[in-house]
């Protein structure tokens, strides 16, 4: 079976170096553009630790290497790619396949 | 076994001490003190006692407080002088008739100020300088007084003329002595420092032997001198030294010196075995020491002595460096060359001011003395070298020359016995900080909470920097003092480079001076570098990703995810209708509402696409941002002042608000704020303030780096009397410099707590402009303020902008998890918590808090 693809928005809606949420499939994702290309990253937008949809809002950055935002309530940070926390791995967020075409930037449904 | 009964008699800063030293003596619990004060107050700071002058109060000053001796079982009874003692039954009794018994006696009680025997000296208005008594006496006297005359040119008299004039009088010292600073200083010190403290408005007169205080013509009083001149005066203070209190010990028979002061021996111990004596009452081998040091040796060796240690009083080292009215004044070892076969290097600098001469052993090997006068900066190195008995390395004149003139030979402190003796003042080592550091003391607020180094006179806050930082490196603590993984540079490096290279973006600065992507330390940290340096509006598309979500925002993130809303309302001072529109604001968007610490008005609960409606009314209305989100200028408190009260000398409104409006939107390290009151009633606290400003009668006082935060701080009296102008390019010139040079995130409390020469040296910076740095830190604040626009205003107008206040990006929905309790009378009161949360799904009724 082909994996189906929901648009979310434009490329350009994503200011390299910041964040936005989505609404996926009832779910909130935070979408990701961590550099001036169009490599985009998907986690769970609820911050399990603050317990507030927020994440987002984050900074991002990389940690030793590890691609990560740092969550804008309490500063844990979670890996883009595998929602991993860094402080508290136990905790593991939810990731979503993303990809972009052309100036779409389009989450596996 | 019954308790050991101490009885101090004194408690002046020596007899505290020595109550000190023994809480902290492990066998404490066998002993119990009780200790008498002829003061009405327990022991103060009375080697900061000029600090009352300009503004500390008698609290400031104190060194211990009835809760502490309360704390650990110590007695004190104040206002009650001891009179006698019974060897024999080994009692005491005082003034009011309180007997008590001792098993050891330690006499802590100081000396008086020596009033020579002049005709005429017992008249109103003629005053010694001791106590915080004598200061308010001053005070009062100076209230009716035009000229003040100060009698003894020594340090304490320097003092206190340094007082007198500040305090607005004409002010002139008379000394017996050929030169200022007989006892520290030589000729040629003597003779420059006279040059330097006439040049600043204070008479000078020498050799000059009063014979009678007579009723004055122009003033209250003439001073008649043997050489047949005179001079009048309004107010007379005695400052000729001092002499060991021993009334006691002269009364019941212990041995005193032939010239007063009570003898004692190597342990401290009177001729009587059982009675002690210590500080500046005491007489060690015919020597009495009139300096705070040495009296806490004596505390310390008394405290050993009577717990059964074996530590002896062998002496101790007279160095001293001040300031005395602003000229800088040092003294070491054998200052005036007495040492037989001695050599001596002076240099001179009339046009600077400067005066050093070095005084070495014969065989031109070691420092022996030196006296520094308008530049001392060599002190610490010369007493090091002498009291640790370091050979000079290389020629000795190249210890006092200039910098550039051939380098001076820089003591490393690795040269320096662990038993170096750092902080004289508090007995400090290198060995104890070195301790400190492996303790786990990294920072200089660390090793002066944990060793008191550099809490005393702070002369010697310069070495114990360098000998911590020795310490670090040595131990292998890299001191690094790297951003982050990002830039192995500190902040104030990086701050230059933006600045010097021009650099106007993160992505240059890690580009050319960095690695990787950032993170969420440094990127901030440069964005508020980059806007401290080029004022450029922070959500532009190159600056947006650096800000934490409160200022990509514009607004304070809550716990659940949403925002608060603080408009600015300079110096809290605002208009009915403004006022109006504030609650109709806050009443349609249903927002809980409350009136800040800073005198403004918070809303909290609003939802991130709520905010460019909140903010387009409160813009509308005049508003604007008031950063309460930012590392920024937060907010100008302001007392009512001139305008309304009855007490204010100056208007502070007007004042605060100018502030207000000049400052905000500065980007900064950390938070400022600021405070401005009309009187010394401080009702804005001021002094709890970054930057705090106090009218008086003659213009403002200016105070700096106080808070109020995590670790309170009282803000340093900076300059007084200042115009309006003056103090405007001070506060440009010192809110500049702190953005040059603080670490991330450190306020300015903290900042100040490790700048090495703390306010003397901002002082140097700020007022003597001595690196040259004043003209550009005031052009690089007029390029801020000046750029300043409304962050709201700016992005209200930007559709493009206006676009991230939206939960999501692809729907209108908002989000769901947010639940409000209500709470006497206000309907968000309160987050919700889980269980409320859940009760409020299934539509339960929650418990709700009234307003009664
Ligand atoms: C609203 C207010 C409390 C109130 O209900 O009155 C408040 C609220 C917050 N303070 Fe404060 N502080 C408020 C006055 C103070 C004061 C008192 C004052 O200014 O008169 C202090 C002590 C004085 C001082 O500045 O040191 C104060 C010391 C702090 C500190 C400790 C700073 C420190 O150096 O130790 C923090 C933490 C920080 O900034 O890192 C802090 C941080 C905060 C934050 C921003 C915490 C946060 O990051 O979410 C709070 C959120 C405000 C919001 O969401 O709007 N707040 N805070 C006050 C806002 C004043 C204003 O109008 O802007
Ligand atoms: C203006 C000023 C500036 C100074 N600057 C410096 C400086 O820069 N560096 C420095 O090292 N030193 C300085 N000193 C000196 C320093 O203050 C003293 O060396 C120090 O205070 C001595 O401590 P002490 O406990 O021996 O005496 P004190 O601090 O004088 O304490 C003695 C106490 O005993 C009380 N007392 C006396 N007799 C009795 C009695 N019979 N019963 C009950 N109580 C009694 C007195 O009232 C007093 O409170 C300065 C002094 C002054 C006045
Ligand atoms: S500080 Fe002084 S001027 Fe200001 S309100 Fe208080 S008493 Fe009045
Ligand atoms: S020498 Fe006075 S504080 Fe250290």
């Amino acid at each position: 079976m082909t994996t189906q693809w929901e648009e979310i928005c434009k490329l350009n809606d994503l200011v390299p170096g910041t964040g936005v949420c989505a609404l996926h499939n009832g779910e909130q994702v935070a979408l990701f553009r961590p550099a001036n290309d169009s490599q985009v990253y998907a986690i769970s937008n609820y911050d399990p630790i603050g317990k507030a949809n927020v994440l987002s809002r984050g900074i991002t950055g990389d940690i030793k290497g590890k691609l990560v935002v740092a969550s804008p309530l309490y500063k844990q940070h979670f890996e883009l790619t595998s929602g991993e926390c860094l402080e508290e791995p136990e905790i593991k967020l939810a990731t979503y396949q993303v990809k972009v075409e052309g100036d779409k930037v389009l989450l596996a449904v | 076994m019954s308790k050991q009964k101490l009885i101090v008699v004194g408690n002046g800063m020596v007899g505290h001490k020595f109550i000190e030293n023994m809480i902290e003596n492990p066998a404490y619990s066998d002993y119990q003190i009780i200790t008498f004060s002829e003061e009405p107050r327990l022991a103060y700071d009375r080697v900061q006692l000029s600090a009352y002058f300009a503004g500390k109060s008698a609290d400031d000053l104190m060194l211990t407080s009835p809760d502490y001796y309360d704390e650990n079982q110590v007695q004190y009874i104040v206002n009650d002088k001891v009179v006698s003692i019974d060897k024999a039954a080994k009692t005491i009794t005082t003034a009011s008739g309180r007997q008590e018994s001792y098993d050891k006696l330690i006499l802590a009680t100081g000396s008086f100020p020596f009033v020579p025997p002049i005709p005429g000296k017992d008249q109103p208005h003629c005053l010694v300088y001791r106590t915080i008594e004598d200061l308010e006496a001053i005070t009062a006297s100076a209230n009716q007084s035009k000229v003040g005359v100060v009698v003894g040119g020594g340090l304490l008299g320097l003092e206190a003329a340094n007082a007198i004039q500040n305090l607005g009088l004409e002010a002139h010292v008379v000394e017996f002595a050929p030169r200022l600073m007989a006892v520290q200083l030589d000729e040629g010190g003597g003779q420059l420092l006279r040059s330097k403290i006439e040049s600043l408005g204070v008479g000078v007169h020498t050799e000059k032997n009063t014979k009678e205080i007579v009723a004055g013509e122009k003033c209250r009083y003439r001073m008649n001198f043997a050489d047949g001149s005179y001079l009048e005066t309004d107010m007379i203070v005695f400052s000729a030294g001092i002499r060991p209190q021993d009334e006691l010990a002269r009364q019941f028979e212990l041995e005193i010196g032939p010239r007063g002061g009570i003898v004692i021996n190597n342990q401290c111990q009177t001729s009587d075995e059982n009675i002690y004596a210590i500080g500046e009452c005491a007489l060690w081998q015919n020597r009495i020491f009139g300096l705070v040091a040495p009296g806490y040796q004596m505390a310390k060796v008394a405290a050993e002595h009577i717990t059964g240690g074996d530590l002896a009083f062998i002496g101790a080292d007279m160095s001293t460096k001040l300031k005395l009215l602003g000229v800088d004044v040092a003294s070491i070892g054998d200052a005036q060359a007495r040492t037989e076969g001695c050599l001596s290097y002076t240099y001179l600098d009339g046009h600077a001011g400067v005066y050093k001469r070095l005084v070495v052993s014969a065989d031109n090997k070691k420092v022996i003395g030196a006296v520094l006068v308008g530049d001392v900066e060599a002190y610490g190195n010369l007493l090091q070298m002498m009291l640790s008995d370091i050979e000079i390395p290389g020629a000795p004149e190249q210890l006092i020359l200039p910098a550039g003139a051939g380098d001076a030979p820089a003591l490393g402190v690795d040269a320096l016995p662990e038993t170096a003796q750092i902080c004289s003042c508090h007995d400090v080592s290198k060995g104890d900080i070195y301790e400190a550091v492996k303790g786990g003391c990294t920072d200089m607020g660390g090793i002066k909470a944990c060793t008191k180094a550099a809490t005393g006179c702070g002369g010697c806050a310069a070495m114990t920097t360098q000998v911590m930082n020795a310490a670090l490196t040595e131990m292998g603590v890299e001191v690094d003092t790297s951003l982050c993984e990002h830039f192995a540079y500190t902040r104030q490096e990086l701050f230059d480079i933006v600045r010097t290279k021009g650099i106007k973006s993160f992505a240059e600065l890690i580009e050319s001076h960095g690695t990787g992507h950032g993170c969420e330390i440094c990127k901030p940290a440069v964005g508020s570098m980059l806007a401290t340096a080029w004022n450029e509006y922070v959500l532009d598309d190159k600056h947006i990703g650096l800000q934490d979500t409160n200022d990509v925002f514009l607004a304070n993130m809550q716990k659940d995810g949403t925002y608060s809303v603080v408009p600015r309302v300079a110096a809290g001072e605002i208009t009915p209708a403004q006022l109006i529109v504030l609650g109709e604001v806050g009443r349609d968007f249903n927002l809980y509402t409350k009136i800040t610490g800073g005198q403004r008005i918070d809303f909290f609960g609003a939802q991130l696409h709520e905010l460019p409606a909140i903010w387009s009314r409160l813009v509308d209305a005049g508003f604007e941002t008031g950063h309460a989100y930012g590392k920024s200028l937060r907010t100008v408190k302001s007392c009512v002042g001139s305008t309304w009260c009855r007490y204010g000398m100056l208007d502070s409104v007007s004042m605060a608000v100018n502030l207000e409006m000049r400052y905000k939107g500065l980007r900064s390290p950390h938070k400022l704020k600021m405070g401005v009151s009309g009187c010394t009633r401080e009702c804005a606290e001021a002094q709890g303030k970054d930057v705090g400003v106090i009218a008086t009668d003659k213009g403002w006082n200016l105070y700096l780096c106080g808070n109020g935060g995590m670790k309170p701080r009282h803000a340093d009296l900076f300059a007084s009397d200042l115009d309006d102008e003056t103090l405007i390019k001070y506060i440009d010139r010192f809110l500049m410099f702190y953005c040059r040079t603080a670490d991330k995130l450190q306020r300015t409390s903290v900042w100040m707590d490790n700048l090495e020469g703390g306010l003397d040296y901002l002082h140097e910076i700020i007022v003597e402009d001595k690196l040259g740095l004043c003209e550009t830190l005031e052009a690089d604040m007029a390029r801020v303020i000046d750029s300043y626009e409304c962050e709201w205003k700016k992005t209200l107008q930007s559709p493009e902008r206006l676009k991230r206040f939206a939960h999501f990006i692809n729907s209108d929905a908002t989000d769901d998890n947010l639940a409000y309790v209500e709470m006497r009378g206000q309907q968000k009161g309160r987050i919700a918590t889980d269980v409320e949360r859940k009760k409020l799904a299934k539509g339960e009724e929650i418990e709700t808090v009234e307003l009664v």
